[in-house]
């Protein structure tokens, strides 16, 4: 690929996330087959070999993850994909990477859920299940794209958020938007970011595994370079090992949770549209965020001040733009896939500043701009 | 008692807070004891040998030895050796399970392990019960014996481990006994040099839970038990039906030579490049370009 100009593709939303995890140094895939992912897996299958990666399809979504850990702890930037009901296999392999500050990338492509609920159609219902779906409190990064130039740039993103806080960082993609294909413009490769895990650099006789030096991150050394040290899901010391000590635990479990909370601002991620003057705000995310986009400009057409925030970070919830924009507009409207899952977040966080309007559509098909629409004619009444 | 002195101080964890968490007479710390002998014999570094183990009382075991060392989640310990060892091939991969670890939970892991044939060496410590969480019945429980959750007695067959091994298409299977300690280091000396995915049962003792919800006495008489049922595999052959009741085979069960899954990619990645720089020189770029 030239990596001087920009350069035009014909992409599917599944593709991108291939392209953009490639383009992130993903060299380590291991998944299982599943609608509507497959197409991620079967990329991974075709490219991984000539560019020196490993692939491997695994029995299942739970030995999935296990590699792609595995992979990560021997220092390949790792991923695996996979759709609803393989994605709550994977939660407990998900709690270890949390617990064992181990840097990987899970794409969700949901559908209709839940069990094997509606396999070819799109749905948003497995939001909540990101963020809480493992036993136990731990922080997690959350990210949904919503169009194809999104997967691309998503997946970049998820990647430098997992090096950089050594976690795991869910992508929320959806039926719809890892089906359509689109033209897109690819930024030059000098204008991608990409972030590694910090290494440690001091001898390995002084090296202790998860001392963090003020930085909330511990430096990460990989299986093999000489760092021998112990890696556990159960809560362990500075030193990698099982401990029960209150004070201990204490300061484990706080530094997980803050080493997310406190790099808040970096990883919270927005496009804002028409908001400067918006009296009505749509919140939306993933495929819903395109039908939003076109009412709000048919809207505007009509003279109505309207806007849209598109969530591009789902979790840690981006609040400080939610409540910017509760303040400053009447009513929002969070139109969604499932029963009103990020329509909590909106009113946790609103705490009856404003309106909060809901649409929630859960027939296996799209919400539409026209419907859109209607309800915010409606909110107007 | 120095030479046993040397490798505690060499293969210990200096910085680990003991005492370990095994109960008096249980036979994982013998097993151990040959795993270090072993790996000492054959002289692997320790920065290139990965302890991977499962959950439960052998669980444990990684955190006491000064290797690369990871404690997984409960019966999937060869789904993270499996990425290890194809990330960076060079490592000497060893993953420690214990049979309801390993034959329960983590079944289905271990027949795709064993027919995939990666190059892993895997080590099941059968106790014939659940350890750690207080002695309830394992898929390697023999029926008829007792345990926490057999309200009379256990009416499952067992799992014979190492037969289904053979049958997953293992290339190197072999069983041993914490009793017999000196076979059981050379069998892991075998088994970890052995290219290809190996398998290694062995038959130890629980006193705590297995030995004495059925009866069997202390952890020297179980051994005892152990020296008088296990029959060298060479011998084996030779029984009737009846001779072979009550006891089993040990030694090595299969040694076999098959392709390998880590071989087998790296001619597909040979080709797989070849394929892309033909590509690269006929269209100048990759295909999806408008």
């Amino acid at each position: 690929m030239n990596r001087h100009k920009p350069q035009r593709v014909f992409w599917q939303g599944n593709e991108a996330i291939v392209e953009g995890a490639l383009a992130a140094g993903c060299r380590f895939y291991a998944g299982y087959p599943i609608t509507p992912a497959t197409e991620i897996m079967e990329m991974m299958a075709q490219k991984m070999p000539a560019l020196d990666g490993a692939f491997i399809q695994m029995e299942d979504e739970i030995a999935s993850l296990g590699a792609v850990i595995g992979a990560s702890l021997a220092g390949v930037k790792a991923m695996t994909a996979t759709s609803g009901p393989g994605f709550s296999l994977m939660q407990e392999n998900l709690g270890f990477a949390c617990v064992a500050e181990v840097p990987c990338v899970v794409v969700n492509v949901m559908r209709g859920g839940p069990s094997t609920g509606l396999p070819t159609s799109p749905a948003q219902g497995d939001v909540l299940q990101a963020r809480w779906g493992t036993h136990g409190d731990h922080p997690i990064i959350v990210l949904a794209p919503s169009t194809t130039l999104d997967c691309y740039l998503v997946t970049l993103q998820a990647f430098n958020f997992s090096e950089k806080y050594r976690t795991p960082v869910i992508i929320l993609s959806d039926e719809v938007v890892s089906h359509t294909r689109e033209v897109l413009t690819l930024p030059r490769g000098d204008e991608l970011p990409m972030i590694e895990r910090i290494r440690p650099t001091v001898p390995p006789e002084w090296f202790v595994p998860f001392e963090t030096q003020g930085r909330l991150v511990p430096a990460m050394s990989s299986f093999g370079d000489g760092y021998r040290y112990h890696v556990t899901g159960l809560i362990h010391d500075v030193r990698g090992f099982p401990t029960n000590r209150p004070d201990e635990v204490f300061a484990f479990q706080k530094r997980l949770q803050e080493k997310i909370s406190e790099h808040y601002t970096d990883i919270q991620w927005v496009e804002p549209f028409y908001l400067e003057d918006a009296e009505q705000v749509i919140i939306a995310y993933g495929s819903v965020a395109r039908s939003a986009l076109h009412a709000v400009r048919q809207a505007r057409e009509m003279g109505l001040k309207a806007g849209l925030l598109k969530l591009l970070t789902l979790f840690p919830f981006p609040r400080a733009a939610v409540e910017k924009a509760a303040i400053a507009c009447q009513s929002l409207l969070v139109p969604e896939m499932n029963w009103g899952q990020i329509s909590r977040e909106v009113k946790r966080v609103n705490r009856g500043r404003c309106r909060v309007v809901t649409l929630n559509k859960f027939d296996g098909t799209l919400i539409t701009p026209k419907e859109i629409l209607k309800k915010m004619m409606q909110d107007q009444n | 008692m120095k030479d046993i002195t040397k490798l505690i101080h060499q293969y210990l964890r200096h910085d680990k807070k003991f005492p370990h968490v095994w109960c008096p007479g249980c036979g994982n710390g013998i097993v151990l004891g040959a795993l270090i002998r072993a790996i000492d014999h054959l002289e692997y570094s320790k920065d290139e040998i990965v302890l991977v183990s499962g959950i439960g009382c052998s669980g444990r075991m990684s955190v006491y030895v000064d290797f690369n060392t990871l404690h997984t989640t409960h019966g999937r310990a060869l789904t993270f050796a499996t990425g290890i060892k194809m990330a960076k091939p060079d490592l000497k991969v060893i993953v420690i399970m214990g049979d309801g670890d390993a034959l329960a939970i983590g079944g289905n892991h271990f027949i795709h392990a064993a027919r995939r044939n990666i190059n892993l060496t895997a080590l099941i410590i059968n106790n014939s019960i659940f350890g750690m969480t207080g002695g309830q019945h394992s898929p390697a429980t023999p029926y008829g014996k007792m345990a926490t959750t057999t309200a009379l007695y256990n009416i499952e067959p067992a799992f014979n481990i190492a037969e289904l091994a053979v049958t997953a298409g293992a290339v190197f299977v072999a069983r041993g006994t914490a009793y017999h300690a000196d076979l059981l280091h050379k069998l892991i000396e075998k088994a970890l040099h052995k290219n290809g995915f190996s398998l290694l049962e062995i038959i130890t003792q629980c006193p705590t839970f297995y030995g004495r919800k059925n009866r069997m006495g202390t952890a020297v008489e179980m051994m005892e038990w152990q020296r008088d049922s296990a029959v060298p595999v060479e011998k084996w052959e030779g029984l009737s039906p009846e001779e072979r009741e009550g006891k089993f085979s040990i030694g090595v069960l299969m040694d076999k030579e098959a392709p390998g899954f880590l071989e087998e990619y790296e001619k597909v990645k040979a080709q797989a490049k070849r394929i892309a720089s033909l590509n690269a020189t006929e269209k100048g770029d990759h295909g999806s370009q408008i």
